[in-house]
């Protein structure tokens, strides 16, 4: 079974981070990017399927030179190739997002997409959504655990609805999204890293795959959570019950 | 923070990321009581093997390959969270393994060094004796032909990984008519091997250390280690493996200085956080310049090592200023944080109390010093 798992960078999150001159983004100085925890679940249900039943993961990455470490990230825990789409992050909404990876499915023609099932950044949980979409294929998004079929023509999925777990059985090909529970991912191994240099990462242009790469999202503002103001003392129960029945109206 | 992020390659990078990861996961939450009940999780062996980290920067026989400077920041990670487990790796990897490596045959190497990868054979490595610390010239420990095989007799002391070695890589003076101090690969359970563990340490707490006696144990002449003659054998060895020594007290004093910083700013004394006092600040200046200044020397050397131009010389000069540094930085570290820094909790005086181990071991302080003294007077003083 041939499985594309796409993983994308995030601003490191337990950086503190401050907002850009005009307030529409990140400043990165001094910041490091990290792999996006959801993607790396969807990196391991990937790996584990093909171990399983045989076949090859690609790992995908859309962004500049710099986004070959977390591709290769991925090949060191154990995938078998690269391909990259370099795109700007700037020029990237999920949408965009979406249409690049359906040009990659059409090219590539998986059995199955893996995603996280969102960023930490921008924590849009859409790509999954968007692209199972434009591919017209079954999603199954939120996975905490997937248990493929004996013929491969279809994987039983259970995924976290508020309240219970839901039980889907979508037939192959299809879009899973991994949640957290879903597995605990490998460590890449130091061997495993030594060996990812030797596999390969294509590089494929956004015009040559035919996608248009028109945003529709422009993030106008971001504003920083306001400072938590500091607590207050009070001097008996009394005080506190009052307080929350008439100040805070919480009683 | 060391700086040394645009010296390392990705492959370095991802290494010392994963080493990091593996350490946080797994060894951090459990090190404050291993130190304090004295024990190493040796059930963590599996694991860390599993992440090739054993024998990690060797060629072939199962090991990654991965550069000096990739192994050394895995050594930095190890000891961040405690210099027990960079011992563990250091001795098991740059000792043991390296002396087969570098001294054994062929079938030497194919039979012992895949399994010491995967941890399922741990090694040690007897060189120090309770009479003979930095002179092993006079080591008492003796092997004598007997019949094809070799008999040895003798003690070993400061032992790591004594009690859980499944070999023990011992050195003994087999006198002028057989080529002097020669290797020896020793099976655990050979007649006449007994290991005693070292109690009442206050230092390298969450490790192994032992005593090896050997009485007349009969190693035969396959396990002697073909190429290794004279002292040259073994210091090979310890020169290896004092370069992931100084790399790890950069951990210790990465470990120190990031605790101390946090304490600082979250500490209020005379109504304000200490970090904004300026014996505070200068404290930790001075710490981070010669932190700074160590990583960069320690990658440099490094890459000197990788194109084989590594003097002895300069590696004593790095295992002397890096061992020495994190032990004075932790010692003010601990101070910056006042009582509160003589806890196990702080995790600062368990550092400094590991680095006066590695101020002393893999050649003491002072010999490093004579070493350097004496490569730039030709003057020998030791």
């Amino acid at each position: 079974m041939k499985i594309l798992v796409a993983v994308k960078r995030v601003t490191d999150p337990d950086a503190r981070i401050r907002l850009n001159a005009d307030a529409t983004g990140i400043d990165m100085t001094g910041v490091e990017y990290k792999v996006n925890p959801f993607c790396e679940n969807a990196v391991e249900g990937a790996l584990q399927l093909r171990d399983a039943a045989g076949g090859e993961v690609v790992v995908v990455s859309i962004g500049p030179e710099e986004v070959d470490t977390y591709i290769r990230t991925g090949l060191a825990m154990g995938g078998d190739r690269g391909i990259r789409v370099p795109l700007e992050d700037e020029n990237l909404d999920s949408d965009v997002v979406a249409r690049v990876l359906a040009a990659l499915v059409a090219k590539e023609e998986p059995e199955l997409v893996m995603l996280g099932k969102q960023a930490i950044d921008g924590d849009n949980n859409q790509v999954a959504q968007l692209l199972a979409g434009y591919l017209g294929w079954p999603q199954a998004c939120f996975a905490s655990e997937i248990a493929l079929s004996d013929d491969q023509q279809s994987a039983e999925v259970t995924r976290e609805v508020d309240g219970g777990l839901e039980v889907l059985n979508v037939g192959l090909p299809a879009v899973i999204s991994a949640d957290l529970r879903l597995n605990e991912p490998r460590y890449a191994s130091l061997p495993g890293i030594m060996k990812a240099k030797r596999k390969t990462i294509d590089v494929y242009e956004a015009a040559d795959l035919g996608v248009d790469t028109t945003v529709k999202v422009r993030v106008l503002k971001l504003e920083s959570p306001p400072e938590r103001a500091a607590g207050i003392k009070v001097d008996s129960v009394d005080d506190l019950l009052g307080k929350l029945r008439n100040e805070a109206k919480a009683l | 923070m060391i700086g040394w992020a645009d010296l390392i390659n990705d492959d370095e990078r991802a290494i010392q990321d994963m080493v990091g990861r593996f350490v946080s996961t797994h060894c951090m939450p459990r090190i404050t009581k291993d130190f304090e009940d004295g024990q190493f999780a040796d059930e963590l062996i599996p694991e860390i093997a599993k992440l090739g980290v054993l024998g990690a920067d060797l060629q072939g026989y199962g090991c990654a390959g991965i550069s000096p400077v990739a192994y050394g920041l895995a050594c930095h990670e190890l000891e961040y969270c405690d210099a027990g487990w960079r011992s563990f790796v250091s001795v098991q990897t740059s000792l043991a393994m390296y002396a087969i490596w570098r001294w054994g045959s062929e079938e030497q190497k194919q039979r012992w060094l895949p399994d010491m990868a995967a941890g399922r054979v741990i090694g040690c490595f007897g060189l120090t004796e309770p009479d003979h610390g930095s002179d092993p010239s006079g080591m008492k420990t003796h092997a004598r032909k007997k019949g094809s095989d070799w008999s040895l007799t003798g003690n070993k002391m400061w032992i790591t990984n004594a009690q859980i070695a499944d070999i023990a890589i011992i050195w003994a003076q087999t006198g002028s008519d057989s080529g002097g101090i020669r290797g020896f690969i020793v099976e655990r359970g050979s007649k006449g091997f007994d290991v005693l563990s070292i109690p009442h340490k206050l230092s390298l707490r969450a490790s192994h250390t032992g005593a090896i006696h050997l009485d007349d144990v009969c190693v035969p002449e396959e396990n002697r280690l073909p190429d290794a003659q004279g002292l040259r054998g073994p210091l090979a060895c310890l020169n290896n493996a004092r370069f992931g020594v100084s790399f790890g007290a950069l951990g210790s004093a990465r470990f120190c200085l990031e605790r101390a910083i946090e304490y600082s700013v979250e500490r209020k004394q005379f109504g304000v956080p200490i970090a904004q006092k300026q014996l505070i600040q200068a404290h930790l200046a001075d710490i981070i310049t010669e932190v700074v200044k160590a990583g960069i020397l320690s990658i440099h050397f490094g890459r000197q090592k990788a194109s084989r131009t590594l003097l002895p010389a300069q590696v004593s000069l790095l295992k002397r200023n890096n061992c020495r540094m994190a032990l004075e930085s932790a010692r003010i570290c601990r101070s910056i944080l006042g009582a509160n820094g003589i806890t196990t909790d702080a995790g600062i005086l368990r550092h400094a109390l590991n680095l006066e181990s590695t101020y002393t071991y893999e050649g003491t302080h002072e010999i490093h010093t004579l070493v350097l003294g004496e490569a730039l007077t030709g003057e020998r003083a030791y």
